[in-house]
């Protein structure tokens, strides 16, 4: 919650001392170093991808100089198809986001609102699976999607393996164990008061779900979706393993058989390096904010 | 587990009721209509948690006792009881170098990222101009996914194009196959799987400082202590909770290690982690579910520790 109330104000004991504080330069100069340090890679990446392939076998990778232009961007797109598989992306994404706050709302607020006899249980069920390497249960999970049916609406080969719907199931099911955990915490911090009031005008419990608490949790839901969204854009293991036509895999996952395949040189990894990290860098700039109070929900607590 | 809360266990509504209870005493606050949705409220989720994740995770200690190729029905399924471990231990060659390279990664995140990502937090914590620019520097890594930083690291390690090798070339340094040499490419990517994890603690730890009460660090100001001396005496012992939360995910980051070693290599060569190692076995041409499922319960037995460590931490709070 820290993060989403505004920030506590902290006051310093000034020192009474003039002229320029040697310390300060230090952490500066040490500060800026690092931060040099950290941005480097991505700069690099996309400094090789502004270069043809052509210019750097001549003049070598470590060189300035030589032509700059878009031409990677351009083949990476193109030859690896990479329209199509930020379709399946936005095909997966979406509803796992979705459904996952929509699943997760609705245990928070029973777990958080009312008192059952398996609250803690259910509690510790939800934050210990999210807490799970998913390598634990990708076996039986890999037979289960083989076995299990599912009608010709959702799947073209009557199973949940292969298909957008098993990727989604898996990811709500996953991540619903985060998204319960941050926002029952959230609703435990919500007055009581509210909801009373709601029940002596006579409010049902869905009205109270739904038209008390819901809005009352936007600022969480907001830091949510960004994070989640990130999250399974990110996710390269689900769909590595419960898909196997590569035409269907989300960017992310898509990246392990275009790396042999279309991206053959390093400017060309650069450029399709970039172009896949760029809606997270967008995030990065324009969601800075929810998504380190998403982070930051999960472990500072109230 | 889900019918056994729809129907036995009786909803004490504390905190809608407690307050109005006395009001309406024996009345009941609830229709038989709000228990039904409450019911579907809770049991909806929790189903599609159980059955997608733990189900699973029974069934992986049970298939770790079996034997089965995947082809055929479950019919096929043979009990071999601890053979799989037993085969695991002693003849499976990539298990004792994965069980070393998970354990070099969490050494690896617990001395040196973890620790610097806590470093920069204390230092970003410091009221300085140009914080929002050495945070946002720090903490880019983490929006980016780990199979793209795999791509980053082959910019700078591949033999014949990378970075690396051609700032060598010019002192003259005969080119190395950074992620080729198996005694090399784990530290190699090590690098860059720390990269990612300072700026994840640092902004976890960054929202903990935040969160501590300025005056017991004036108090010890006051009092003489050094900033060091109040880090380390006032401030790290109150933030026990985040130290925990960073702990946790420290060990669990490390047994999740998986997605630059798999797109580097496959997992092999000196790259094996026990998450590759389950996947292997079962994305190969030769499915060995059973087997497959025994590195997953060891993968699972050792995530239990710090996963029921981090629980009484929380649960603790949880029932104050």
């Amino acid at each position: 919650m820290t993060a989403l109330s505004p920030p506590v104000a902290t006051v310093y004991v000034k020192k009474k001392k003039t002229g320029i504080r040697w310390s300060r330069v230090v952490l500066h100069f040490f500060l800026f170093t690092m931060a040099l340090v950290w941005l480097f890679p991505l700069v690099y990446a996309v400094y090789t991808s502004l270069r043809p392939y052509e210019e750097t076998a001549r003049l070598g990778y470590v060189s300035i100089g030589g032509a700059y232009n878009l031409d990677n961007y351009i083949t990476a797109f193109t030859d690896g198809n990479l329209a199509s598989y930020f379709l399946n992306t936005l095909i997966v994404v979406v509803p796992a986001v979705l459904l996952t706050l929509l699943l997760a709302s609705m245990a928070a607020f029973t777990l958080s609102r009312f008192s059952w006899r398996f609250n803690l249980l259910f509690l510790m069920l939800f934050t210990a699976g999210n807490l799970l390497p998913p390598q634990v249960i990708i076996t039986p999970l890999f037979r289960m999607f083989l076995l299990l049916p599912l009608p010709p609406l959702l799947s073209d080969n009557g199973l949940w393996y292969d298909q957008y719907f098993g990727v989604i199931a898996i990811h709500v099911a996953f991540q619903l164990g985060f998204c319960t955990f941050v926002l029952s915490n959230y609703m435990k911090t919500l007055p009581h008061e509210m909801t009373e009031a709601a029940v002596v005008d006579g409010a049902g419990v869905f009205q109270i779900y739904y038209k008390v608490i819901m809005p009352l949790v936007r600022p969480a839901f907001a830091a949510l979706v960004v994070l989640e969204t990130t999250w399974i854009y990110n996710d390269f293991f689900w769909a590595l393993l419960l898909m196997k036509s590569s035409e269907r895999m989300p960017i992310t996952s898509a990246l392990n058989s275009l790396k042999g395949a279309f991206f053959v040189d390093n400017n060309l990894i650069a450029a399709g390096a970039v172009i896949v990290a760029l809606p997270t860098m967008v995030v990065f700039f324009a969601a800075q904010k929810q998504f380190i109070s998403g982070l930051t929900l999960g472990s500072t607590k109230g | 587990m889900t019918s056994d809360v729809a129907g036995t266990a009786a909803p004490t509504p504390t905190g809608v009721g407690a307050a109005v209870a006395p009001r309406r005493k024996g009345r009941g606050l609830l229709t038989r209509r709000d228990w039904l949705i409450l019911a579907l409220l809770l049991g909806i989720p929790a189903f599609v948690h159980i059955f997608l994740v733990w189900v699973p995770t029974l069934a992986s200690i049970v298939l770790s006792l079996t034997s089965w190729n995947g082809i055929g029905g479950l019919d096929r399924i043979k009990f071999v009881g601890i053979d799989n471990y037993r085969v695991l231990v002693t003849t499976y060659p990539p298990f004792w170098p994965a069980i070393q390279h998970n354990l070099i990664w969490l050494g690896v995140f617990m001395l040196i990222a973890t620790p610097l990502g806590i470093f920069f937090a204390v230092l970003l914590d410091k009221e300085i101009r140009g914080t929002r620019f050495y945070q946002g520097a720090l903490y880019l890594p983490v929006v980016l996914s780990l199979a793209i930083i795999g791509f980053i690291a082959q910019l700078f390690y591949s033999t014949d194009q990378g970075l690396i090798n051609g700032v060598l070339e010019s002192f003259g340094v005969k080119p190395v196959d950074w992620l080729g040499n198996s005694s090399l490419n784990l530290w190699a990517i090590l690098i860059f799987a720390s990269w990612r994890q300072v700026g994840y603690v640092m902004i976890l730890y960054l929202a903990g400082l935040k969160g501590v009460d300025p005056t017991l660090r004036e108090a010890a100001k006051v009092d003489g202590a050094s900033e060091v001396q109040t880090f380390f005496r006032i401030v790290f012992p109150v933030m026990r909770p985040i130290n925990i939360v960073v702990i946790v995910i420290t060990v669990i980051e490390s047994l999740r290690a998986f997605d630059l070693a798999f797109i580097i290599n496959r997992g092999l060569n000196g790259l094996e982690l026990l998450s590759v190692l389950v996947t292997n076995n079962i994305i190969g041409e030769a499915s060995r579910i059973g087997f497959g499922s025994a590195i997953a319960v060891i993968l699972l037995v050792v995530a239990v520790g710090p996963i029921i460590f981090y629980l009484t931490r929380t649960l603790r709070e949880e029932a104050r």
